[in-house]
Parts: C-alpha cells; sequence; structure tokens
C-alpha cells in the first residue's frame, strides 16, 4: 500500500487499489481500542436510472435504501445479528449518492472485517425476505413523514430541482415501495455493488497491509466497468419555484433556504471549491459570524440554526436554515449579509480568526472515525483525498471567500421552504 | 476547595481536551428552568469579554475551541454547568498554555457575568428565556424523545423525576433577571461540582489550572443530601394507561417500569445485560421479535436510567398495531423473567456492552458522561472495569435483574393522520 505522512497533523493514510478496481484506505490510530470499518458503495437514493448490459433500467425511488435493509441477509442469517453476536457495533446507511456498511469493535477486528465483506458483496434475496421488509420500511418512511426537519428539506429540495432525482425522498414512498422485487435488488447490486465501483475504509490500531490482504482474498479478482448514471437533463442555477409551505405539529415556524451552486465537479480542484465554499459559509453564517450573532442577539435565530454546501448527484447545493418566529425576517437579514460581503468582501481579521478555528474544527473531526472513515470514501469518490485539505486550506485566502459569496450567494436564486405551526392558521 | 470533586484523565490518544465543570443540585418543579437557564445567560457576555462577538472572537483565536452551557438530568439531580473542548498543544504551534487559556475563560464565564448594579444584564435574560422557552416548546416536534418526555411525566406524578431537564414553560415565563440573579448566587455557593478533564496535561497541572479559575468561586453551606428516590413499587397494583390524539402519521408506544427490588442492592452489570438482552440491541428480544418477526416496527428498543431505577420502551407503529406490539413486548419481557434466554443472546448482550465500554474509553464525552454518572452513583470503576464484570454475567444474574420488574405507566401518542398505507 502506499504510504502517506501528514504529520503535522499526526495522520499517516495507506492507500491502495486492488485488482478488481477496490479503493483500500487506511488511517492507523495507534493506542485506541476501537476500530472501525465501512464498506461504501457509490450508490445513492439519487442512482435511480443507469445502464446494465446495454440498456437504459430505471428503477423506482426507495431501492437504493431497500437494498441497503436486505443486504444484510445470508444464508446464515441476518449479517446485522451475526455481527452483533460477536460484539460489534454494526450499522449502515443510504444518503442521495452512497451506501455505506460500517461496525466497530473492540476484539476480533479481522472476522468482522470478512463478515462485513462477505455479506456485503454476495447477494442474498428472497421473494418473502423482500416482503416481510416492506412493512418495517414502510414504518420507518411513515417515522420520517412526521419528522418536520425532512420535510422542510424534502420541500425546499423540489423547489430548487426541475427534475433531478434529489427531489425524492432517499428511502422513497410507501407507495413507490410497493413494487420492489427481488430481480431489481439483484439488478442494482451487480451494477453498484461490484468492487471497482466501491471503498472501503478502516480507522483504527489495524495492519494496513493485513486489511487489504483480507480484501483481496474476499473479493473478486476481476474489475469490471462503472455503472453509467443518469440524473436527467442539467438543472439551471435558478430555482424551479422560490417558495414553499406547508402546516405540521411544530413548536415554532421552521424555515430553510436554498441556492444552486451549478453542476459539482470532480478532482482536487472541486475539493480545493469544497473547502472555500465551507470556509465562507462559516464566515458568513457560522456560529460565530457577525450575521447569526446579530440574529442570534435579536431573538430571529437560536442554537437550531445551520448551514452547509453539499453535493450529490452532479449536482452542488447551499442550505441554511432552523426556527425563527420570524423566518422570512431572517432569511432577509442573511441575504443582505450576503449582499454586503459581496460588495466589501469580508473582514480580513474575521477571515483569519475563522480560518483558525476552522484548523481547529477540522482536527477535531478526526477523532470521529465513522466521519473520517466516511469522508474517506466521499472523496475517494469525487477524486481527492480528504487529508490534503488541511494543506490547501493554508492557501485559501480571504478574497477567495468573498469571491465565493459574490458568485454563489444571490438572493434573487435562493428558494424558501416553511414548515409553520399548525394553531397559527386557527387564530 | 469545599465539595468540588475534579476527576483527571491523562492520555495523549486524542487531539482535543475537554473540561467540563457541573454544578449540582436538586431537580425540581421550581428551580429547574432558572438552572437551567444560568449557564446561558453566562454565556452571553463576561466583564472582560461583554457579548457573544468578544467571546466568539477568543474562542476562534483559540483555534475554534468550544465552550458550551451544558444542562444534564440524571435522576433526580440536575448537573448545570459547561464544558469546554480545545486543541491538544502538541498539534499547535504556538499553543503553549491553552488549557490555561481554557480553564480561565471557563472560569470567567461561570464566575464573572456582565451585569449592571450587581444584577445579570436583564437583556441577555429576557433574550434566552425567550430561547429557552422555544426549547421547552419545540419538545414537541420529535414524537420519539416528546413521547419519552410525556411518558415520564405521567408516570412519576409525585416524584422530582417527572420534572424535565429545562423545567416547565409556566416556571421559565415567570423568570424576572433579578430572581434570577438571586438563584445563581445560591447556586454557585451550595452546588456541590463534579469537574472533569480528559486530555495531555498531567493531573498536577490540571488541578492547579482549575483552581486558579475558580479561586473566585463562593462557597457557602452546601447542598450534601442530594440524592434520587428510588421507588420500588409502582404507583397503582395495575399499570396506568395513557393516550394523546395528534395529527401525525406514526404512533409511538411508550412503556414505563419500575425495576423493583433489583434496586435494593443493584448489580449494575446485571441489569444492564438484562436490558441488552430485552431490548438495547439488534440482537435484543424486542428487535428480533416486534421488528424482524413481526415487522411492526421500525425501532422498538428499551432503555435503562439505573439512578432512578426504572425502564423505558418506546416503539414507532400503526395505530391499528397497538395491541399486538404491547402483547407482543410484554410476552419478550415475560421471557426474559422466565430465563426463556438463549446462550447466544446472553453472549450477545454481553459482547456488545462490553464493546461499548471499551469504545466509550476512546471518546473523551463518552468518558466524561460516564464518570459524572459513576461519581454521582458513588460508584469507582472505570469503563474497562465495568467490561470485566458484564463478562462474568450469567442468565441466573439476569433473571434476578429482571424479577421485580414491574409496568407502571404506558402512554401512547395516537396519530389521526391519514393512516392508509397505498
Amino acid at each position: 500500500m502506499h504510504k502517506i505522512d501528514y504529520a503535522a497533523i499526526g495522520e499517516t493514510l495507506y492507500e491502495g487499489k486492488l485488482s478488481n478496481g477496490l479503493s483500500v484506505f487506511v488511517v492507523p490510530k495507534p493506542g485506541y481500542r476501537k476500530s472501525f470499518a465501512c464498506f461504501v458503495t457509490n450508490y445513492g437514493g439519487a442512482d435511480r436510472r443507469f445502464t446494465l448490459d446495454g440498456r437504459q433500467v430505471d428503477t423506482p425511488a426507495g431501492v437504493a435504501h431497500y437494498l441497503e435493509h436486505k443486504t444484510f441477509d445470508t444464508p446464515e442469517g441476518n449479517a446485522l445479528m451475526l455481527l452483533d453476536a460477536a460484539g460489534a457495533n454494526a450499522n449502515a446507511f443510504t444518503s442521495e449518492s452512497m451506501t455505506a456498511y460500517h461496525f466497530s469493535c473492540t476484539q476480533g477486528f479481522d472476522d468482522d472485517l470478512r463478515t462485513l465483506l462477505n455479506f456485503v458483496s454476495v447477494p442474498y434475496y428472497t421473494q418473502q425476505s423482500v416482503d416481510k421488509e416492506r412493512g418495517i420500511i414502510a414504518q420507518e418512511l411513515r417515522m420520517y413523514e412526521d419528522d418536520p426537519d425532512n420535510a422542510v428539506y424534502m420541500a425546499l429540495m423540489r423547489l430548487l430541482f426541475a427534475t433531478n432525482p434529489l427531489r425524492d425522498d432517499v428511502g422513497g414512498t410507501v407507495e413507490s415501495i410497493q413494487d420492489i422485487t427481488p430481480q431489481v435488488l439483484y439488478d442494482c447490486h451487480k451494477v453498484f455493488y461490484h468492487p471497482s465501483n466501491m471503498a472501503l475504509c478502516v480507522v483504527g490500531d489495524v495492519d494496513p497491509e493485513a486489511v487489504e490482504r483480507t480484501a483481496a482474498e474476499m473479493l473478486t479478482p476481476d474489475a469490471a466497468p462503472l455503472p453509467g448514471r443518469d440524473y436527467g437533463p442539467e438543472e439551471g442555477l435558478d430555482p424551479v419555484e422560490k417558495r414553499a409551505e406547508r402546516r405540521m405539529e411544530v413548536s415554532a415556524p421552521l424555515f430553510m433556504a436554498g441556492l444552486k451552486l451549478g453542476p459539482d465537479r470532480h478532482g482536487p480542484q472541486a475539493h480545493r471549491q469544497r473547502l472555500t465554499a465551507g470556509l465562507a459559509l462559516k464566515c458568513l453564517y457560522g456560529r460565530s459570524s457577525p450575521a447569526y450573532l446579530d440574529l442570534y442577539g435579536r431573538g430571529l435565530l437560536n442554537g437550531t440554526f445551520g448551514c452547509s454546501a453539499d453535493y450529490a448527484a452532479g449536482e452542488g447545493f447551499v442550505v441554511f436554515g432552523g426556527e425563527s418566529k420570524d423566518p422570512e425576517a431572517a432569511v432577509d437579514a442573511l441575504l443582505a449579509a450576503a449582499e454586503k460581503v459581496a460588495a466589501d468582501g469580508f473582514d480580513r481579521a474575521l477571515f483569519d480568526r475563522q480560518k483558525k478555528a476552522s484548523y481547529g474544527g477540522s482536527l477535531r473531526a478526526l477523532g470521529d472515525f465513522r466521519n473520517l472513515g466516511v469522508s474517506l470514501a466521499e472523496s475517494c469518490f469525487a477524486g481527492y483525498r480528504t487529508l490534503d485539505g488541511f494543506e490547501i486550506m493554508r492557501s485559501i485566502t480571504c478574497e477567495d471567500a468573498s469571491a465565493w459569496v459574490r458568485e454563489h450567494i444571490r438572493p434573487e436564486r435562493t428558494a424558501l421552504s416553511l414548515v409553520l405551526p399548525r394553531q397559527a392558521q386557527e387564530e | 476547595m469545599p465539595g468540588a470533586y475534579l476527576t483527571c484523565l491523562q492520555t495523549d490518544k486524542f487531539k482535543t481536551g475537554l473540561l467540563s465543570v457541573n454544578l449540582l443540585t436538586r431537580l425540581s418543579r421550581e428551580t429547574a428552568a432558572q438552572n437551567a437557564l444560568i449557564p446561558s445567560v453566562l454565556r452571553r457576555g463576561t466583564v472582560k469579554s461583554p457579548d457573544m462577538d468578544a467571546l466568539a472572537a477568543r474562542l476562534d483565536s483559540l483555534y475554534g475551541a468550544r465552550l458550551e452551557p451544558t444542562v444534564r438530568k440524571r435522576g433526580e439531580i440536575q448537573c448545570v454547568g459547561f464544558w469546554a473542548d480545545f486543541i491538544d498543544e502538541a498539534y499547535l504551534p504556538d499553543g503553549q498554555g491553552l488549557l490555561e487559556d481554557m480553564a480561565a475563560l471557563l472560569g470567567e464565564v461561570l464566575l464573572e457575568p456582565r451585569t449592571r448594579g450587581g444584577l445579570l444584564l436583564s437583556r441577555y435574560v429576557d433574550s434566552e428565556k425567550e430561547k429557552l422557552l422555544e426549547d421547552i416548546r419545540a419538545r414537541i416536534n420529535d414524537k420519539i424523545s416528546y413521547s419519552r418526555y410525556r411518558l415520564t411525566e405521567l408516570m412519576c406524578p409525585a416524584e422530582d423525576y417527572a420534572v424535565d431537564v429545562l423545567g416547565t414553560e409556566e416556571e421559565a415565563e415567570a423568570i424576572g433577571y433579578v430572581a434570577l440573579t438571586r438563584r445563581y448566587h445560591e447556586l454557585l455557593s451550595s452546588s456541590p461540582m463534579e469537574i472533569f478533564y480528559c486530555g495531555g496535561a498531567d493531573p498536577a497541572r490540571v488541578e492547579r489550572a482549575v483552581r486558579d479559575a475558580l479561586a473566585a468561586m463562593p462557597r457557602g453551606e452546601l447542598d450534601r443530601d442530594l440524592g434520587t428516590d428510588i421507588r420500588m413499587n409502582t404507583v397503582e397494583a395495575q399499570p396506568r394507561y395513557f393516550s394523546d390524539d395528534m395529527d401525525v402519521a406514526q404512533g409511538k408506544l411508550a412503556i414505563g417500569y419500575r425495576l423493583g427490588e433489583a434496586m435494593e442492592d443493584p448489580d449494575m452489570a446485571a441489569l444492564r445485560v438484562m436490558n441488552a438482552v430485552f431490548g438495547g440491541s439488534v440482537s435484543s428480544k424486542l428487535f428480533m421479535n416486534v421488528r424482524e418477526k413481526l415487522s411492526l416496527c421500525y425501532f422498538a428498543s428499551s432503555a435503562l436510567d439505573l439512578m432512578k431505577g426504572v425502564m423505558a420502551v418506546i416503539s414507532g407503529i400503526e395505530v391499528k398495531d397497538h395491541d399486538q406490539a404491547l402483547a407482543e413486548i410484554d410476552r419478550q419481557l415475560q421471557a426474559v423473567k422466565d430465563g426463556d434466554i438463549s446462550d447466544e443472546e446472553m453472549a450477545a448482550a454481553r459482547l456488545g456492552l462490553v464493546n461499548d465500554l471499551l469504545s466509550a474509553a476512546d471518546s473523551a464525552g463518552a468518558l466524561e458522561s460516564f464518570w459524572l454518572e459513576q461519581n454521582l452513583l458513588g460508584l469507582e470503576y472505570g469503563p474497562e472495569e465495568l467490561a470485566a464484570l458484564v463478562e462474568d454475567v450469567t442468565r441466573e444474574d439476569v433473571v434476578r435483574a429482571a424479577a421485580g420488574i414491574a409496568c407502571d405507566a404506558v402512554y401512547f401518542l395516537r396519530g389521526t393522520g391519514e393512516d392508509e398505507d397505498a
């Protein structure tokens, strides 16, 4: 494996690529009891239309997530139980752009790793087990239906995107999952769960070479072509509609505003762009930004406020939101702050402080094994190395951050999604 | 310093150090909201850094160090204060003395708030009070934790345990800055303190930094009777049943139990294994049966509060499945009591707990929370020692731990939204 030293932050990265195309990453953590591994496929809720053996396949919303649930089935029983029985803490998640299977354990790492590689790479679905899962997933989706944070976010995605599958919930709907059959799951597994389309990331006190050896032993040696995906026609920068509201059982209005950043790029240049976006947003709307502190002091924002730049299904977008007694006033003030930065640029002292704080925050995040493991996979799929970020950050200037805000945070392109309390309707 | 207890774990494993100061006070309806509000008001500004902008600038300059209010409920004790985390000096070019800086800042926020005429600033109090009220009202937004909160409130009507960690809306609304200043002084002078540090500095240095930072702490007569009233028996002979209707898609079933005689001389390891077998993991009886076998839910789990001697089960279900779910949960608890537990179930429960406990040793936050609870329980063993005890727990121990469990109350958040599956 190829070894890269990041002396300044006290980390070492081992990376390798197997003959089958699998990317393997290991960050050793000497002295820790816990080891973490995730086996991740570059396949998420948004990857619904693809090419299989030369033909175009359309799948219903929610297949990637359904597949995640059913991947745990093996002829020997449920792999989640097998890992649990071995004392490992295992789980999985599906996002718009990836599906990750992960575990952490304090003993028996190699056995658990074998279990992980085995159950994810070998498909096993029966009609009975696929049918049985429908009730469980339906309850999961019903749980999200009642989640106001999810509701306000999904409504925003529908305001922003005209055709991109980001419009739909990762899990689909109770209706869309009705027609999912074992065959659909086998097809999707065949296309997306090939090692060529996957990454294995390990963080812990382990031997990197042994991880690579185990992966090579457990998986097919043959490579496969990468799947072709189709997210529909390119989206412009303007939202489809600018405002949506609905009523739910919530105590206070919830808002989420968003803007599109245009097509998502690939490679180190994208990395720099993402870091610039993150730092600019921290300066603009972070916890110690003048805009946030002002609105916090005026009672228009509270600790639920957050903002981020996200990238999925070929698109980049910014979202920011939280609770507010007057969401419109809060959003107006936040956008006015962006216009001011667009005109005058960031205050240099503020920028320098935020950059310093950002370094501390990123360093802190290295202690979170799961977060580190997942971001290794995420950056691999996006064509860069997450740990290079510490070095890149040093070269991002105040002017870069100001220019980013000027180009991207445009009031006229902003869409606003609201969830309002039910009582207010009756007043 | 009287009534101040420092737990210090030195390790160079982490890239960040953690320091927390917790004032311990009785959880009561009268003061819970005030206590919950105090750290947030203090966090608004000090004599030296008079507003949040100034504090934020200081923290950013300390490499994005964080200093946040913490308000926790442990049994019938309310723990309020601050936690700070900051980059370990080994990773900083000019990081000398970050621990001292952060301890001093913590002390400053705790002891030297911005005041006018000796009173906390009414502007800060009003603003934070508004946010506390928002938080209290926001309990309803997360239907799972709301159900847990309603269950506790309804199950323990005559116990302080019923009081939510943030207090009630009525008490919060009544808060004024004069009374809050008085409560702040009471809290400082009468509360025992739990101080926790985890990071690269040696204990002597930590003790010195903390002593210096808290030197001006006014100490009066300490509340030494703090504790939690553990009731062995249910409120009535039969479980009480409560429900609320709400326009939501999914119903939430919450069931509260008293642990009973097992709390007389509690075997903490056996109780934890019992919970893991019943509903604390994916190999548990609740997960295997209510979810995997009957497909009634996405989640069904149990959780213990060992300080209070209670257990709660929560599950999200269709309204029509209410009776079936309730009966199944009851059946699974009976199976635990009967010792109808396979060797595999026992092994999975033990291994899972051992893994959780050993993993806790890898996280400063988890260690802080673990030791706060151990100290409040008067227990001296760490996560590794507890893991060793867990390994020795037998089926008979689990049966003994479960023997006295009695259902005290059932709460159902009944969804009245459209619940027709397509």
